[in-house]
């Protein structure tokens, strides 16, 4: 990072536009303020930072107090809130139930994201029909869209079950036994966010070169070989951004939860928010339930930083390739 | 001949898949159109009405749920969270784009990272500090803490429309004497309206998608329609075709603006990440 403000323009483009209309720009501002100026125009955002900041710096100074409803009179504790979270094996049971729902919804939505891009891609008459309508379920509010399939899921008037009575497997307690409940979250969150994937996967599509394909073809390579060493690992890059997007997510998923099942039955879709929801706002245990989501931000910030690097470098090899 | 199986096969699933995406929007109309008597004793067969409708934006059932106040709410925080992060975001996007600065890359990434931030870190003691504030279940409160979905959308996608400006237009106009916030004005803003435009329809998007900050900060002056959705879910039996009415209603404005800025949604979704 430089030191000073660097203006790109001016010392980008001063030798190709000439020097003495550089010099002309020197003159009009005096030097110090041109390089506050970038700060004067941030200086808005930065409070607006801040202003977000704060509450979270409220939240993790909360952390060390035993800060409750019922004890508006804390008392620090340290780090006694975070020794209980690490203790109770309730934590590692929402840890795992998080895990697992974003792995299998991250990866049931890559899939299929992938699937219907590389169906769209074929612009068939019909792909180009369906095309204009596929993002559809992403702009419902996710917790609308766990509300309308609450509704379809309910086991003795849903009509879900209706439609699969004639093949002999009505009466599926989807939301009801600790299995079905997880599969149907993660039904949920396919169904909203499986466009998105699909749309970046499209766009990558779109974007790659054509002579490499060709290429292929006029060698006789089958659609398999095509796809796994050109198609795939070009794409890669463009995957990776949507699968970290809703990798990230997911850990943090909440909405589709909070309205199909608020954790149940028992535990068994108690995601790490939804139990700091519970502790925080409805047990109000606030100096609790913000040490539990201290600990999902540290574990969802880790995460990123991996995921980010990764793409990173990805992104660097996939762009030394000559195109 | 094989080609022509395999043509026809990739349209069925993709057929399949449409099915899947589109089912349960069609199923919400049907339910929405059922007149209560019919609404477990049939399943495709009744005789629609709309009386669902009626009372949603009207009395709103036995517990009077004020859905219309909802949807006013979320009309009123969503574009003044837009607005306020416009007026912030767009200056700061331009320096970030413009110039290197100390910190610069810092700050782009504390941004970021509130996108990724579960966002009950910020909320609840938002919910302690808002009560202390008198900000509780208020639009100031509501547009103040959805600037964490509105501003980091926009400077980010807004700072990748700058870059990808040429500077020498800005150049060539403070050439012909013009100042750099007229360059900035009357050049580069201009340049970049198409992106404002989407950009601005996503970020109302997501505002009005908004679940978790009007759960916890409202309860019921400020209240918006994907919580309110759910109240007729509640009470002793729960009103199947008035849920449905409501989901439908609430999904109309993100819907109809989803479908004008198609062309700009790769770029918006993934942060500048991908271009199309």
């Amino acid at each position: 990072m430089s030191g000073r403000a660097s203006p790109v323009p001016e010392a980008g483009h001063g030798a190709a536009s000439g020097t003495g209309a550089g010099k002309r720009a020197v003159r009009a501002v005096p030097a110090w303020r041109r390089s506050l100026r970038p700060y004067l125009l941030i200086v808005p955002a930065l409070l607006l930072t801040g202003g977000i900041l704060y509450p979270f710096g409220l939240g993790l100074y909360y952390t060390v107090f035993d800060f409750a409803a019922s004890k508006p009179q804390p008392d620090l504790v340290g780090i006694e809130n975070y020794r209980r979270i690490f203790a109770q094996s309730s934590f590692w049971d929402s840890a795992r139930v998080t895990v697992a729902y974003a792995v299998g919804a991250a990866a049931v939505e890559t899939v299929l994201g992938v699937a219907v891009a590389l169906l769209l891609h074929r612009a068939s008459f019909v792909g180009r029909v369906l095309e204009k309508i596929l993002i559809l379920p992403l702009m419902i509010a996710p917790v609308i869209a766990a509300i309308m399939w609450k509704l379809m899921l309910q086991p003795s008037v849903g009509v879900i079950n209706h439609l699969l009575e004639p093949f002999g497997l009505g009466g599926v307690q989807w939301t009801d036994t600790p299995t079905g409940a997880l599969l149907s979250s993660i039904a949920v969150d396919v169904w909203v966010y499986t466009p998105f994937v699909a749309i970046l996967a499209l766009a990558g599509l779109r974007s790659l070169p054509v002579s490499p394909f060709e290429a292929a073809a006029v060698d006789g390579a089958g659609w398999w070989f095509t796809f796994r060493r050109l198609t795939l690992p070009m794409l890669w890059p463009y995957v990776l951004v949507a699968v970290i997007f809703r990798f990230m997510d997911s850990l943090k998923v909440f909405d589709i939860i909070y309205a199909l099942t608020e954790g149940g039955p028992g535990d068994s879709t108690m995601v790490l928010q939804i139990r700091a929801y519970l502790e925080a706002i409805r047990f109000q245990r606030y100096s609790f339930g913000i040490s539990y989501m201290i600990t999902l931000w540290a574990a969802v910030y880790l995460v990123t930083m991996v995921l980010v690097r990764y793409l990173g470098r990805i992104q660097n090899r996939a762009s030394e390739v000559p195109g | 001949m094989k080609r022509r199986v395999l043509a026809v096969a990739a349209d069925l699933a993709l057929i399949l898949y449409f099915v899947f995406a589109l089912f349960p929007v069609a199923w919400m109309v049907i339910l929405s159109l059922k007149p209560t008597n019919e609404l477990f004793s049939t399943y495709f067969s009744f005789s629609p009405t709309f009386d669902s409708y009626r009372t949603v934006l009207g009395a709103g059932g036995d517990q009077g749920v004020p859905f219309v106040r909802f949807f006013v709410n979320s009309l009123v925080v969503s574009v003044g969270a837009v607005a306020l992060s416009l007026a912030i975001g767009l200056p700061a996007a331009y320096a970030a784009a413009r110039w290197r600065f100390r910190g610069s890359e810092n700050l782009m990434f504390t941004l970021l990272s509130f996108r990724f931030a579960p966002e009950l870190t910020v909320v609840i003691p938002l919910f302690v500090l808002y009560q202390k504030l008198g900000l509780f279940d208020t639009y100031v409160g509501m547009v103040w803490v959805l600037q964490l979905v509105t501003l980091p959308l926009i400077v980010w996608i807004m700072r990748s429309y700058f870059s990808d400006l040429s500077p020498e237009l800005e150049q060539a106009a403070l050439l012909d004497g013009y100042t750099r916030k007229q360059a900035f004005f009357k050049v580069a803003l201009p340049l970049v309206k198409p992106g404002i435009a989407a950009v601005s329809l996503l970020a109302f998007i997501f505002a009005w998608n908004n679940f978790v900050f009007p759960l916890i900060l409202t309860s019921s002056n400020a209240q918006t329609v994907t919580v309110g959705a759910l109240s007729f879910l509640g009470g002793d039996r729960p009103k199947y075709n008035l849920t449905a009415a409501a989901a439908l209603v609430s999904v109309v404005p993100p819907l109809l603006l989803a479908l004008t800025i198609q062309r700009y949604l790769v770029r918006g979704l993934s942060f500048g990440a991908v271009k199309s």
